[in-house]
């Protein structure tokens, strides 16, 4: 593979290939994401859209190919931690939150910024930092929570807390899974919203199930399936694609 | 700016506690040395001596606690970390004996002598000097925790399999500690120490200082764990340990707040092991058993994991029970230690203080519930 | 018995066959009687005709005879041999080598006997093995006359060599006198050159030190032939030695196999560590000592097959135990699998403080049945059949315990379970009744373990502790889920384990495997062969 290394997009994924006891949960994938894009990515169950993320994030090392971030940065090199410190944030498909934590500490914990143990030791909140996670907390509408332990918010709160953490990490591209799984119709009219006020400053990618969602988005779309993509554009010319009705939205 | 990390994460609550601790340090003390022997209120040396046991535990629970509770890494090894921390100071103790061992040789402990060593092993240099011997209580032990860690934390190895390597680590060094071509004493261990920084180990004086440290030791480690704690690393440390994964994703270099935690909990370790040894006057390498690493859990679990006061208090209220059940009932002690296991895992997840903490909740629910 | 006294013996012997017909025509009885009469002369023929009778008994009664230990009792006049047995003495009969009661001394006539009888009898003895009808006492008889090298014994040694018919003994015979001639002054050149040559024929460790003796010879041709032969038989003993360890190693990785491949399975389905695994083991061993001694006291007869008997109740009072733990502790605990290991350890304690309520804090004996006393050469490794039968047991089991994974809808749910517990839920499958099934045949194999384990280990409240880091170890390295990993863990552990001994001793052997492991953990955390995909999450 004889690709440019040095590429304009923020995200560059190229013949990636990801094997499970040889079965390829990736196979060959190419994808690109411009800065200041926002991703829709759809196909059925096991098409290997979490692996991809999985990938990029360094969870998961590809078998062969590429994947290179903001031109430069080779993701396959780098662990978890590095992944993040680039400015690549994560949410899970499953939410997670520091259940043991308040909603402010789980913000605080997520807000760029120092990551080192010895650093942490000793520092307290700066100022600007407190600011920071009023405004957070403004956005997700949680002030009123803000000191009570993560575990004892409803999962629609919790989904929420997982956005307002990837703000608090202000990353350059956001991967969301599955972000409306288990919501209300004004839950998920809201969080596209939402995705689309962070889309103004990131790169978000989303993973979804939900057609009205991802039309509610209204972005190009990819549709994975068995580990290759099968096509690429808005959700109007990819749903007419014969074969994307066959495997994925005939169903 | 140290007074500050100290005092900034420590609470109320903590701060009760710690001057609990060290009232119940200088009080018997003051009773020990001022009152006469007699009277009602005399602390007898050997009572110090017991408690002061029992504080060195209390110590080590609190090592423990800082891993498991706080970092969810179950160590089985910790006692290996006393122990080393106790061959230190037995080591010094050894060389303070001089002459006045049974074979009157001047620089070989008895056992050398025995064994037909000719000269010092190169690990015994330096140990007779106080200076020499008190830093390497530190430093050995966290070398180790340092070498374990590094490997362990950096290849994530977690859950049991850490669990059981810490166990493997001590059981090595128990074999190797038993050798007697360790050049440690082998079976026998040290024993027979005369003086300890120019003062005789045995003499009450000598006790109730050595009893004296051990509380003030305590008192230090919890306000140094409750710094911790109560930092914004303390925050990262037990979001390591409920979501370790996320908080990579979140671009937290995990391996170093483990490491850091390890080390320095195996630091303390060695520091509680180091005056263990003067007060019980013995240490050799059954301190290594897999088994003692496994009880130093168990007090930490009784008292409540993931709390500071917790193991101290699961430290004391086990060791008292051992101290009484071993001398009126010893074929029942195995069955209660047992027991307590099981009964605390199933029962009491959350340990003493944990339970006091439910209580109290339910009194306050059920008043506020009353009147309506 | 010196081999000049075997000379004479033999000398003697050839007389006496040649003269005294009548005397082997006597009976036993007759031969036995003449050796109490009469003086010391009379006595002395009588051994010769005793020596020359060829009766199987005049061994043993010859022997007694030198030893003291042959008496006549006056009540009966008969012969009996005495053993001390306290006071008392056990008496056996000398014609027929059955018991014959007790009897304290003073109530004897020892049969007496002078130092030149004694000399007698030892060549009579010595004579005896080498031409007795019982093959395995030529063949100690040759062996011996190996290593000894007297040259006075040579007539005896190719006496007998003519004699042999059996052709493993003549060749023992062969070697014997070879190795006699090598040593001897007046021997051929050539003569020493062809004993070389079947000396290295032997090629043992005797062999090899008379040859690298022989190497010393003044002559340079004997030197250089010898040299060669003490070269190359270097290198077929290392051979053998290597050969030796590995079959150490594979006894010693079988006895590790037999307590791993419980916990592998509960480990493996269930992501339980059972500190308690060792006390089942602990538990199989005692259900094998309880067995025995009811055997012992009521039905003797059986003692041979105790052992195998205990085999069915040892996995059954540990299967067993191990179901009521899973039911009454474990289940409370999945999902937090280290309070599980807490909970487990506090169980070990438990049982061992009852087995040592029950049985006493000492070790308890379980004898090992006839066919699993002695040992047995293939070429030079030496191989006991104690070990040889805890190699095939820990393999049968480990077939047995792989048909029932694969063949039996037990073995098809566990797998289920192990590969996705939430999956296997789902599709209907009882998750807790197999989960109970599984800890308990984890349990019941480790039951059967401590049967084998009764045959070479301490029976002892704290058998199974020394047991519980090792099977970890075995099951870890050779990678969670994967019992054929289990077994090349365990084979490559004990093999590991014995090689390093002879370098560094036992305990540091030991240690350096144990820290060789928590290395390659810290490489290869999912083991040798790790399962990888979702189960390992
Ligand atoms: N760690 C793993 N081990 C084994 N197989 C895996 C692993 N991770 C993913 N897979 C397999 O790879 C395939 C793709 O999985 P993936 O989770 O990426 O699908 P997905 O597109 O996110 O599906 P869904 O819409 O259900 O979330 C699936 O068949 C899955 O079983
Ligand atoms: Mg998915």
């Amino acid at each position: 593979m004889s690709a440019p290394r040095s590429t304009s997009a923020l995200l560059y994924l190229s013949g990636v290939t990801v094997s499970f006891d040889g079965f390829k949960a990736l196979n060959n994938l190419s994808l690109l994401v411009e800065p200041g894009e926002m991703r829709a990515i759809i196909g059925p169950n096991g098409a290997g859209k979490t692996t991809m993320m999985d990938v990029v994030t360094g969870k998961t090392r590809p078998d062969e190919g590429e994947v290179v971030f903001d031109g430069q940065a080779d993701l396959t090199r780098l662990d978890e931690a590095d992944i993040a410190t680039l400015g690549i944030g994560r949410k899970f498909q499953k939410p997670t939150v520091f259940e043991n934590h308040t909603v402010r500490d789980n913000l605080l914990l997520a807000l760029a910024g120092q990551r080192s143990w010895y650093r942490l030791l000793t520092a307290a909140p700066t100022r600007a930092e407190n600011d920071r996670l009023e405004e957070i907390l403004a956005v997700i509408r949680m002030r009123p929570q803000q000191h009570m332990s993560a575990a004892r918010l409803s999962h629609g709160q919790k989904q929420w807390l997982e956005i307002g953490m990837l703000l608090a990490q202000d990353p350059k591209l956001l991967l969301v899974d599955e972000p409306v799984a288990g919501m209300t119709d004004v839950e998920t009219e809201t969080t596209a919203q939402v995705l689309r006020e962070i889309n103004k400053s990131h790169s978000v990618v989303v993973v979804e199930h939900d057609m009205s969602f991802v039309r509610a988005l209204g972005v190009k779309v990819t549709v994975l399936h068995e580990g290759s993509m099968l096509a690429e554009g808005t959700l109007d010319q990819v749903s007419a694609d014969p074969r994307v009705v066959e495997v994925y939205l005939g169903r | 700016m140290i007074t500050r990390f100290l005092w900034q994460g420590v609470d109320r609550k903590l701060r009760w506690f710690i001057a609990l601790v060290l009232a119940a340090g200088i009080v018997p003390v003051l009773l020990n040395l001022f009152t006469p022997p007699g009277s009602a209120l005399h602390v007898p040396a050997w009572a110090l001596q017991l408690v002061g046991k029992y504080l060195c535990y209390a110590a080590l629970a609190l090592a423990v606690d800082l891993v498991w509770g706080y970092c969810g890494i179950l160590t089985l090894g910790h006692a290996a970390f006393f122990a080393l921390g106790g061959y230190c100071m037995g080591m010094y103790l050894m060389r303070q004996i001089g002459s006045r061992g049974v074979y009157g040789n001047p620089i070989l402990p008895d056992f050398m002598v025995f064994l037909n060593y000719k000269e010092l092993p190169w690990f015994w240099r330096g140990f007779d000097h106080f200076w020499f011997a008190a830093p390497m209580i530190v430093i050995v032990p966290s070398v180790l925790a340092l070498a374990l860690g590094w490997f362990a934390f950096r290849s994530r190895v977690t859950g049991v399999y850490l669990s059981i390597i810490t166990q493997a680590m001590t059981f090595a060094l128990m074999l190797a500690f038993f050798r007697n071509d360790t050049g440690l004493g082998g079976n026998n261990g040290m024993t027979d120490f005369k003086d300890i920084l120019g003062f005789p180990v045995q003499a009450d004086g000598t006790r109730a200082a050595l009893y004296l440290a051990s509380a003030l030791m305590l008192a230090l480690f919890l306000l140094i764990a409750g710094a911790i704690v109560g930092s914004r690393f303390g925050k990262a440390l037990t979001a390591v340990r409920d979501a370790e994964s996320r908080m990579r994703f979140l671009g937290y270099r995990v391996e170093g707040y483990k490491l850091f935690v390890f080390v320095l909990s195996a630091a303390m370790a060695g520091i509680a092991g180091a005056l263990y040894v003067p007060q019980v006057g013995i240490i050799n390498p059954s301190e290594f058993a897999p088994g003692n690493s496994i009880e130093a859990v168990l007090w930490v679990a009784v008292g409540g994991r993931g709390t500071l006061i917790g193991p101290v208090i699961g430290a004391v209220l086990v060791n008292w029970a051992k101290t009484y059940l071993t001398g009126a009932l010893p074929e029942v002690w195995l069955f209660a230690l047992g027991g307590l296991f099981i009964a605390v895992t199933l029962f009491l997840p959350r340990g003493v203080v944990g339970l006091w903490a439910q209580l109290k909740a339910g009194r306050e629910r059920s008043r506020r519930v009353a009147p309506a | 018995m010196t081999p000049s006294r075997v000379l004479t013996g033999m000398v003697s012997l050839i007389t006496a066959l040649a003269l005294a017909g009548a005397a082997v025509a006597g009976d036993l009885g007759t031969l036995v009687v003449n050796l109490t009469t009469g003086g010391f002369g009379d006595r002395e023929t009588a051994i010769n005709a005793l020596a020359a009778s060829g009766e199987p008994r005049a061994a043993p009664i010859l022997e007694a005879l030198g030893a003291g230990r042959l008496y006549v009792r006056p009540a009966d006049k008969a012969v009996v041999i005495g053993k001390a047995q306290g006071n008392q003495l056990d008496l056996t009969d000398a014609l027929t080598g059955k018991p014959a009661g007790t009897a304290s001394e003073d109530a004897l006539q020892r049969v007496r006997i002078n130092n030149r009888l004694r000399g007698v009898i030892d060549d009579a003895v010595g004579s005896l093995t080498l031409l007795s009808p019982d093959p395995r006492m030529r063949r100690s008889a040759a062996d011996s006359l190996f290593k000894q090298r007297s040259p006075s014994a040579l007539p005896a040694v190719e006496h007998a060599l003519a004699a042999e018919k059996d052709a493993g003994i003549k060749r023992a015979f062969a070697e014997a006198r070879a190795s006699i001639i090598l040593a001897s002054n007046d021997a051929s050149k050539a003569q020493k050159l062809e004993a070389i040559s079947v000396i290295r024929g032997r090629g043992d460790r005797d062999a090899m030190g008379f040859l690298q003796a022989a190497a010393s010879s003044s002559d340079a041709d004997i030197k250089a032939a010898a040299t060669a032969a003490a070269g190359s038989l270097n290198q077929t003993l290392a051979v053998w030695e290597a050969a030796q360890n590995v079959w150490y190693g594979i006894s010693l990785g079988s006895v590790l196999l037999l307590a791993a491949i419980g916990l592998a399975i509960t480990f493996g389905t269930m992501g339980v560590i059972n500190m308690a695994h060792g006390e089942m083991v602990m538990l199989g061993a005692y259900t094998t000592f309880v067995v025995q001694q009811v055997i012992l006291a009521y039905a003797p007869g059986l003692f041979d097959a105790s052992i195998v008997i205990a085999l069915p109740l040892a996995f059954l009072v540990a299967g067993v135990i191990g179901v009521l733990i899973e039911r009454s502790v474990i289940r409370f605990l999945y999902g937090r699998p280290l309070d599980t290991l807490l909970a487990t350890w506090g169980l070990s304690l438990v049982l061992q403080q009852a087995v040592r309520t029950i049985f006493g804090p000492t070790n308890r004996e379980v004898r090992a049945p006839s066919w699993m006393s002695g040992s047995f050469l293939v070429g030079q490794i030496d191989v006991t059949y104690g070990r040889l039968w805890i190699v095939v047991f820990a393999l049968l089991v480990f077939a047995v315990l792989i048909l029932v994974l694969r063949k039996t809808p037990l073995g098809l749910h566990m797998r289920a379970v192990t590969q996705n517990r939430p999956m296997a839920a789902a599709m209907g499958i009882r998750t807790p009744r197999v989960d109970a099934l599984t800890f308990g045949l984890g349990s019941g194999i480790a039951g059967l373990a401590g049967v084998a384990l009764s045959q070479i280990d301490n029976v002892s409240p704290n058998l199974g502790q020394g047991y519980i880091i090792d099977s970890f170890m075995v099951v870890v390295f050779g990678g969670v889920g994967n019992l054929f990993g289990t077994l090349l863990g365990a084979t490559a552990l004990g093999i590991a384990n014995k090689f390093l001994e002879p370098y560094a001793g036992a305990v540091l052997g030991k240690i350096l495997v144990l820290v060789f492991i928590i290395l390659f953990i810290q490489r290869r955390p999912r083991g040798m062969f790790a399962l990888k995909g979702r189960a390992v999450e």
